[in-house]
């Protein structure tokens, strides 16, 4: 028990979280996004690996570590708008539609990565995001690691979640883009657009969903692989409903999933040699599962949540 | 290099396959049929390094050679029949996620034959296993590692706890325990062949622990290693030239002389249901240690040599323990 309270108490541990969370918090808010506006986007585990590998194929071809960050975004939102365009004014079922988004988008980034890359035998490397370092502020006790020595994705990340925050509940847009989540018609009624606005937050999430696979290769490691996304996707559409649809809620559960994961790792190697790892490994889903379970008791759906909506049609 | 030099790299390399592709289409049908079957992109270390044996053996031309790589082990079987049907003479592979259904397949076509990657044995008349067993270099690089550290706690961050895996960590631990009965071992597996973003987590938290030295099994450790300043074993591959003055020795697998072995007995009509897994030893030249000389001090260098002639000249024998190595506490 005093090794667990020292792991969590130390600022390595926390360090290890947020920088677990990130990718988890720029996926969690992209498909916050989407879903406020009425649509399940599951192409997000294909969306992370497009994200992965164009951003750090940008790098690498020299644009740059911000260039390859729009490349990334742009990237993820054109697979966003697959997506947007097979659901919103085709109204066809957001859950085949995304898992093809998924298989579509991951099949074609492997695609591009092997025709780019034919021959080479160990994957090509770029030069990361390094840590920010802030002067003064790093060497805070406690607070200097855990927070000033992230990446510049991770800050991004969290301000991400401000922007986010302050777009649903502090402009027109985000009223009438949570509107066109819960009821469609009214935003007809009003003379708006809904398959604009479903379309626009499509996009968007999209862009968002890359960035947390640009992070994976451009941040957390500096080449990019097949299969490195590892599910992160779906633990962010889990995490979408444990935070009930609420930016702020949505870092929370990124945090403590990372946390799980961080701890995970630490008592694997604390106590590894009474319980099988997979115990551990499998320990931050169960949590967050049981999590989930509790959070989607009093969650709030946006009602016209995987309800096509038609123009004309009542 | 350049962004522009790349764009050239990249033009260059598709018009040298293009080339590569006529070349193929106009060779002569002499050469030995060979297929591989992967089921991970051959970047992956473990892989890479058969790719790389036949790649050597189709340059010698020796061999046509086709590969299909990242197939899911669900579609194993079917790629594995149609290489079969295609009248491919031998088909290379790992079975470690289909041991049975590749065995079946095997039986079905009993002129071609197979040559996998295997933790269980050989099925005549046609069916023939191997391994990375390299657990004699992982040995040698145990005594580098338990001589060069201070903490005496080494950190080690696996795949998946299997028998190839297990083997290689358990032949490091005793080599390190051999030349420093103190150190300790914190043992952890990211159950995937490649997520180096958590191989990486899992290696600072070893570091937090107080390792000093990484034994890095999976991409994203020694990255991990050169974040924090401290020392890594390689394994399989020799990456010191990726991370120089962080990786003090290697555990290298060569997978030429299993390869080479069979091409010669599939061309003279002799092959047969075996186990290939010798031509990974040492005295086969399909295992090998490599140290950076500099990083080590003179009579560590020397003991690990003085062993290796050892292991080589059949005078010790390096014990193999398929068990899941688990962290002292």
């Amino acid at each position: 028990m005093m090794d667990i309270l020292q792991i969590v108490l130390s600022e390595s541990f926390w360090a290890a979280s947020l920088r677990i969370a990130t990718p988890l918090i720029f996926g969690v808010l992209g498909a916050l996004l989407c879903e406020r506006a009425g649509v399940l986007n599951l192409g997000i585990e294909g969306i992370f690996v497009v994200g992965a590998m164009s951003g750090w194929m940008a790098v690498w071809l020299g644009a740059g570590l911000w260039g390859g960050v729009l490349v990334a975004a742009f990237a993820g939102a054109l697979f966003g708008l697959i997506h947007a365009i097979l659901t919103v004014p085709l109204g066809l079922s957001q859950h085949v539609s995304g898992l093809g988004v998924t298989l579509f988008a991951t099949s074609a980034s492997y695609f591009a990565y092997r025709t780019a890359l034919p021959n080479v035998t160990s994957p090509p490397r770029i030069e990361p995001f390094g840590a920010l370092d802030i002067p003064i502020l790093s060497d805070l006790p406690f607070l200097g690691p855990v927070l000033f020595q992230q990446t510049a994705l991770t800050w991004l990340a969290i301000l991400m979640v401000a922007i986010v925050w302050y777009v649903l509940n502090r402009t027109a847009l985000g009223v009438a883009i949570k509107a066109v989540g819960d009821n469609p018609a009214s935003i007809d009624a009003q003379g708006l657009s809904v398959y604009g606005l479903r379309i626009g937050a499509v996009v968007a999430g999209s862009a968002l969903m890359a960035l947390g696979g640009a992070f994976l290769t451009m941040s957390a490691f500096d080449a990019f692989f097949f299969g490195m996304v590892n599910g992160r996707g779906w633990i962010c559409i889990a995490l979408v409903i444990f935070a009930s649809w609420r930016p702020g809620k949505a870092l929370l559960g990124a945090l403590l999933f990372g946390a799980f994961d961080a701890l995970q790792v630490r008592l694997q190697t604390e106590v590894g040699a009474f319980l099988p790892s997979q115990v551990f490994l499998a320990a931050p889903f169960v949590l967050s599962i049981i999590a989930l379970v509790i959070a989607a008791r009093s969650a709030d759906y946006p009602r016209a949540l995987l309800t096509p909506w038609f123009k004309g049609q009542r | 290099m350049k962004p522009i030099a790349r764009l050239r790299t990249i033009a260059l390399a598709c018009l040298a396959s293009l080339g590569l592709l006529a070349t193929t289409v106009t060779a002569q049908a002499e050469k030995l049929k060979v297929a591989a079957i992967y089921t991970l992109p051959v970047e992956q270390q473990w892989i890479s390094r058969i790719h790389k044996a036949l790649n050597t053996a189709a340059e010698r031309g020796d061999i046509d050679y086709v590969f299909s790589e990242n197939v899911a082990n669900t579609d194993y079987e079917r790629v594995m029949r149609e290489y079969a049907e295609q009248g491919m003479q031998l088909v290379v592979g790992e079975v470690f996620g289909l041991e049975r259904a590749a065995r079946k397949v095997a039986a079905d076509y009993p002129d071609t034959a197979f040559l996998m990657g295997s933790s269980f044995g050989p099925v005549a008349p046609n069916f023939s296993v191997f391994d990375n067993w390299i657990h004699e270099p992982s040995y040698l690089t145990g005594m580098v590692a338990g001589s060069m550290t201070e903490s005496n706690v080494i950190g080690m961050v696996g795949g998946y706890a299997i028998p190839e895996v297990n083997r290689l960590m358990h032949a490091f631990m005793d080599g390190a325990r051999e030349v420093n009965p103190d150190v300790k071992f914190i043992v952890n597996f990211i159950d995937s062949w490649y997520d180096p973003p958590k191989a990486k987590e899992s290696a600072f938290a070893m570091m937090d622990a107080g390792a000093d030295i990484m034994y890095a099994e999976r991409f994203g450790v020694s990255d991990a290693a050169v974040e924090r300043g401290v020392k890594a074993i390689g394994n399989v591959i020799d990456t010191a030239g990726d991370y120089p003055g962080t990786i003090l020795a290697s555990a290298l697998w060569h997978m030429e002389a299993t390869i080479d072995k069979a091409i010669a007995n599939v061309g003279a009509g002799t092959f047969e249901a075996a186990d290939y897994g010798q031509y990974s030893f040492m005295a086969h030249g399909g295992g090998s240690l490599v140290m950076d000389e500099s990083l080590l001090p003179t009579d560590t260098v020397t003991a690990v040599r003085a062993k290796e002639e050892e292991i080589n000249a059949g005078l010790f024998r390096v014990n193999v323990n398929d068990d899941r190595p688990v962290s002292d506490n």
